[in-house]
């Protein structure tokens, strides 16, 4: 530690640190904040400024201290438990632990900018690459090690080292396996197919209350409402393809991509999970029937089949073929007949697989 | 003070007999740090990682990464006795039941936000000052790694909350992995443990949150800090700066004080705005169910480019032979972040090809300097900045009452406009500032000080430029170009007889011909004349 | 509250049996012809003229509507090419339209802002508007005090009724948001509570609808305490940035955040000129 500008022992840092002491001095003798004048590169502060700035630092370092002192405090007095009590138990903390930081913050910079000196100092850069004696050497290394490791010459032991190799490696991608259960045709159905206990038809409930809708109660053209599954009102799983809008049209304002076979008295389902990438497209407009998702912003013309007419969406939102039951209650009369939410590889063209069914 | 104080020197003494540190403490106490405000930019990014770690550490004791349904009965009253996810419940109980809870919370958010932010910028100026060249090109190659990861980690902790804003993202992640072809459902299946949600994504993107990713964004940040250690930093070009030296401050104590005052800043601010700002407010959000959204349902900002490609793309969708393939989805979801990470890392490389410059580079290229590569990062910036902006469309049409429609139209169009246009104004500028600079050098400043000439001329006093100024200028260092003299008999030069070799010549002129060599500040005759007006007085005063 | 609900489906479903409106045209039409008549041939009308308030409100506010509304929905609320029939809509659309502002438009735009009342538009003259209107035709009523009290409603189920129906266009605070072709839903922050439930009830502009079978009075009001419960509730982390989630937080990130570590850095780093 005591020569500073030579670096005999390594051959590639060599950096002379040009204004640092002379290489007989012992480097920790330097208080650098009384560096000798007149040293290239390393310029000293004027003392009677440097003494101001100390007066400075010193008081940013007490609000430091203060403002630590009053985060512990904070932490003591206010408690949590209302939204009010976290409110002002944030902000204590949060205050005094910001105001701790940033005058310590400060403090360091006066310190390091007013009283520490001015350096300018220089160091050399050598070249990143090693020279060619050291290349040469490493190369011949290699080579030796590996004739001597025998690794070339045995061609048996290379072969079967490689294939006991393979196996191995592919461990870890087999043991991902059970990660989850193979898609199946899982994507192509929707709770609405399932049979109910009583194996009556499946009512339509409304979603966040679990009531079932009467048709003659649903009777405001213009009104639309989030639809879920009966039994099935808090399983995530179905929702994310079974959950609906149901709309209210008057009957002139339905245009021909309805299927009106699979409507009741102006009311009719779609699949509330967009084509696109599966959001709950869900605002509706009952002036122009248009529906829209709010993440992409596809928009779906509800009173003609609900067809796309903006945006990235590919397909129409599924529409339910509804009717109701003997007590004047909505219920599903099949499952979708195409698949709902977002496009996938196996999907194909089902809109056209249905039409032929139907036909 | 004389010696160390006894203390220090006892504990130095036995790590060194142990260890031997004091051979690499010699080297390297002193390690000299050149000083410029864009050189701290990263230390945003390496600050805010420290922070994460900690807050995140935090966080763990109390959230529980679990998609069982609980009733909550927390003290947060308008959902009292909703059912929700455990994660959700968890999250509430940090925010409301745990003193600090929420502002920790808040601070890793912001944190996160500043940790890409600062990336983003840390990364932009490595570009435009060309720090990027040899011998830096791993390390570069590092930081558009540590970009993306960084992208993949804040994704994951978006969801873990569970609350209705996360599972929109969740959603939407879900609905790109399904439509990539042939292994996309699988993918889906095997991510979410079978159908959407499942009951397994949140624990598993905790696990990827907290140790996978963490553990390899640390392991890649040292390599980057080692690797700037071991280079040592590049330089702005100014007065005796060279390929060749590292002019600042050293390390100790100076960067060293430097540095840690920058840490405290940046937890400073972080701390600030966690108190002030308040940051994805979950309560307000409600449990989340597949079935409900909220308008305005945004990402976080650093994934807001991939929504805005999203949003920007028109429907198409094919099917062939019972397949489907559907571009609506796989075009913005990957050819933007294919097309911004891919070239970010191939750019040292085919910047190397275009000039034939195989030397290391120590100084920083002023951006001007290179108009070209100014110009593509500002074009990329722009196409980058264009689905930005689309991915808040939602919210810029509600408040600003523009129709929906018309800002998608805008930005199908922009996106391929803004760029070119972009690249031109920016190459112009470019070649305007350095004419400036050239200016500066062959004319000085404008002193202020208005003279009349003895033929009733005014004219204004230029004076020279100040030393610093001046060797910051001529700092400029020509862009090479490739041979491509033909020799005597007309033939050119081998790499340059194929299509691909032609074309790799004429972007070699392009991208390095200087259109503005500077003078070395003394003049020419003709150069004086061209400027007689301003000029034969000025002279005087100059010499 | 029940009976509140199938008086007003009854009206309702009166309203939207096809012989009321050949009732109502044929009304329309007499009046046009230059008769003056004031008291309605129909009988569901004339009840909820009673109902909604004195035969004096419904001239008084037959006179405001001919001054201030018939340039464009028509002398007799028929409707116009410029605006829609107001017969049926009720007096819960009157009220709402005109207490916020919103009637009488100010220019076509997509959607009609609101904006402060018209100087004319006092509580009373809202009332005796709406009376009329009610009179033409039935249709919503104005709810009554009780039936828009948040703290008669539970906020945890109108939570969840709000996220199923509601934040879908206003957003999860009811902060609003965009719409097609340049309309908007909008911040719910302005709105009083009876106008929330009169929005619900009568679907204005773009808005659908939400009768009283579908969505019963108690959970509209559930839903009412939800809303300005959270609307008045202070934001525990500090500013709540508008509450519009994270495009607010992703600006303040870059505009306050790398702003102030910028400046922190040009800081550290300046250097001070040396006098040349």
């Amino acid at each position: 530690m005591t020569e500073q500008n030579e670096y005999p022992e390594s051959g590639r840092v060599r950096a002379r640190v040009i204004g640092t002491p002379p290489a007989d001095a012992p480097i920790v003798d330097t208080d650098p904040i009384h560096a000798p004048e007149g040293v290239p590169g390393v310029i000293p502060q004027d003392p009677v400024k440097a003494r101001k700035a100390e007066r400075l630092v010193a008081l940013l370092f007490l609000v430091t201290f203060l403002a630590g002192a009053g985060f512990i405090a904070s932490y003591v007095i206010f408690q949590v438990g209302t939204i009010d009590k976290t409110a002002a138990s944030n902000f204590a903390l949060g205050g005094t632990l910001a105001l701790a930081l940033l005058a310590l913050a400060a403090g360091l910079t006066v310190w390091v900018r007013q009283i520490m000196p001015k350096y300018n100092l220089v160091q050399e850069r050598h070249d990143m690459r090693s020279d060619d004696g050291t290349r040469e050497y490493v190369k011949e290394t290699f080579v030796q090690g590996a004739d001597e490791s025998g690794f070339v010459k045995h061609r048996l032991l290379r072969r079967t080292l490689l294939l006991a190799a393979a196996p191995l490696g592919l461990a870890p991608l087999v043991l991902l396996k059970d990660l989850g259960p193979l898609p199946g045709t899982a994507l192509r159905h929707t709770v609405w197919g399932e049979p109910t206990k009583d194996g009556k038809p499946r009512r339509l409930v409304v979603e966040g209350s679990g009531q079932p809708i009467r048709a003659a109660d649903f009777n405001s053209p213009g009104g639309i409402l989030s639809v879920v599954p009966e039994g099935y009102e808090e399983d995530l799983n179905a929702l994310a393809k079974a959950t609906l809008i149901l709309l209210k049209f008057r009957p002139e304002e339905l245009k021909s991509g309805t299927n009106l076979n699979w409507t009741h008295d102006g009311i009719v389902a779609y699949s509330k999970i967009c084509t696109h990438v599966g959001c709950p497209a869900a605002l509706y407009e009952q002036t122009t029937h248009h529906i829209l998702c709010p993440c992409h912003q596809s928009t779906f013309d509800a009173a003609d089949g609900a067809r796309v007419v903006f945006g990235p969406a590919a397909r129409p939102l599924p529409q339910l073929p509804i009717g109701i039951d003997e007590e004047g209650y909505l219920v599903a009369k099949s499952d979708f007949k195409v698949p709902v939410g977002p496009s996938f590889w196996e999907r194909g063209d089902a809109e056209a697989e249905a039409r032929e069914n139907a036909s | 003070m004389n010696a160390p104080p006894k203390a220090i020197a006892g504990a130095s003494t036995f790590v060194d007999d142990r260890i031997g540190a004091g051979n690499f403490l010699k080297r390297n106490l002193r390690k000299i740090f050149p000083d410029h405000w864009s050189f701290l930019l990263g230390e945003i990014a390496l600050y805010s990682f420290v922070i994460l770690l900690l807050t995140g550490t935090f966080l763990t004791f109390w959230f529980k990464p679990g998609m069982a349904e609980v009733t909550y009965t927390g003290n947060y009253a308008p959902l009292y006795g909703v059912k929700m996810s455990e994660a959700y419940a968890s999250a509430l109980n940090i925010s409301f039941d745990v003193r600090g809870g929420l502002l920790m919370r808040q601070i890793h958010h912001w944190a996160a936000l500043l940790f890409v932010g600062g990336m983003t910028v840390h990364m932009l100026r490595i570009f435009f000052t060309g720090a990027y060249r040899k011998p830096r090109e791993l390390n570069w190659i590092i930081g558009i790694l540590l970009l993306s990861l960084a992208l993949l980690e804040g994704l994951t902790g978006y969801s873990l909350p569970d609350d209705l804003l996360s599972g929109a993202g969740l959603r939407i992640t879900q609905g790109v992995a399904q439509s990539i072809p042939i292994v996309g459902t699988y993918v889906s299946f095997f991510l979410f443990g079978g159908e959407y949600p499942g009951h397994d994504v949140i624990s598993r993107f905790y696990s990827i949150h907290i140790l996978l990713i963490p553990g390899i964004l640390l392991a890649l940040v040292s390599a980057h800090m080692i690797l700037m250690w071991v280079q040592k930093h590049t330089q702005m070009p100014g007065k005796n700066r060279t390929d060749k030296n590292v002019v600042g401050a050293p390390f100790y104590p100076a960067f060293m004080i430097k540095s840690g005052a920058f840490f405290l800043f940046t937890f400073g601010v972080i701390a600030l705005l966690g108190t002030f700002a308040q940051i994805n407010p979950i309560w307000l959000f409600g449990p989340y169910t597949p079935a409900d959204i909220s308008a305005g349902s945004q990402p976080d900002w650093y994934m807001g480019f991939l929504e805005g490609a999203l949003r920007l793309m028109p429907s198409w969708e094919i099917n062939f032979l019972d397949h489907t393939v559907t571009f609506s989805v796989l075009i913005p979801a990957l050819v933007p972040l294919g097309l911004v990470m891919t070239g970010l890392a191939l750019y040292p490389f085919l910047e190397q090809w275009v000039t034939g410059d195989r030397r290391e580079h120590h100084i920083a290229d002023r951006p001007r300097n290179n108009p070209h590569r100014t110009a593509i990062g500002i074009s990329g910036m722009t196409f980058y900045g264009i689905l930005w902006l689309l991915g808040a469309n939602d919210e810029l049409s509600a408040n600003f009452h523009l129709d929906l429609y018309s800002t998608t139209w805008f930005g199908r169009f922009a996106i391929f406009i803004g760029p070119a246009i972009a690249y031109w104004i920016t190459y112009r500028m470019c070649i305007g500032l350095q004419r400036k600079d050239a200016e500066v050098l062959s004319h000085g400043v404008e002193s202020g000080v208005i003279k009349r000439m003895p033929n009733g001329q005014y004219i204004e006093v230029h004076t020279p430029p100040a030393e610093d100024i001046a060797e910051h200028i001529r700092g400029k260092q020509e862009i090479p170009m490739l041979e491509s003299a033909e020799d005597g008999e007309g033939i050119p030069p081998k790499g340059a007889r194929s299509a691909l070799g032609r074309l790799r010549l004429k972007m070699s002129q392009a991208y390095g011909t200087d259109r503005v060599p500077l003078t070395d500040g003394h003049h020419e005759e003709g150069h004086e004349e061209e400027h007689a007006g301003v000029g034969a007085g000025d002279r005087k005063e100059l010499h | 509250m029940i009976g509140t609900g199938i008086s007003v489906n009854s009206i309702t479903a009166r309203r939207r049996h096809p012989l009321a409106r050949v009732a109502v045209v044929a009304l329309a039409l007499g009046l046009l012809g230059g008769g003056y008549a004031l008291t309605a041939p129909n009988g569901s009308t004339a009840d909820a003229a009673i109902a909604s308030g004195k035969a004096d409100d419904v001239a008084q506010g037959k006179s405001l509507f001919v001054a201030h509304c018939a340039s464009c929905h028509g002398l007799n609320a028929e409707g116009t090419k410029k605006a829609p029939t107001l017969i049926g809509v009720g007096a819960a659309a009157v009220n709402f339209q005109v207490s916020s502002g919103r009637m009488p438009a100010a220019d076509a735009g997509p959607q009609a802002p609101r904006k402060p009342r018209a100087e004319w538009a006092t509580d009373q003259a809202v009332d005796q508007l709406a009376a009329y209107v009610q009179s033409l035709g039935g249709g919503p009523t104005v709810p009554s005090a009780e039936q828009v009290d948040p703290a008669k409603g539970d906020p945890a189920k109108g939570g969840e009724l709000f996220r199923a129906n509601c934040i879908q266009c206003h957003n999860f605070v009811g902060a609003g948001g965009a719409l097609t072709y340049g309309k908007y839903a909008p911040p719910l922050n302005p709105a009083t509570p009876t106008q929330i439930y009169e929005a619900m009830a009568t679907g204005p502009q773009a808005m659908p609808v939400f009768n009283d079978s579908t969505i019963t009075p108690e959970q509209k009001r559930d839903m009412i305490a939800y809303i300005t419960h959270v609307r008045s509730q202070v934001d525990p982390g500090g500013s709540g940035l508008g509450r519009i989630g994270p495009v607010t937080e992703g600006l303040v990130a870059w505009v306050v955040g790398l702003s102030l570590l910028i400046l922190a850095s040009i800081w550290i780093t300046a250097k001070k000129r040396r006098a040349a």
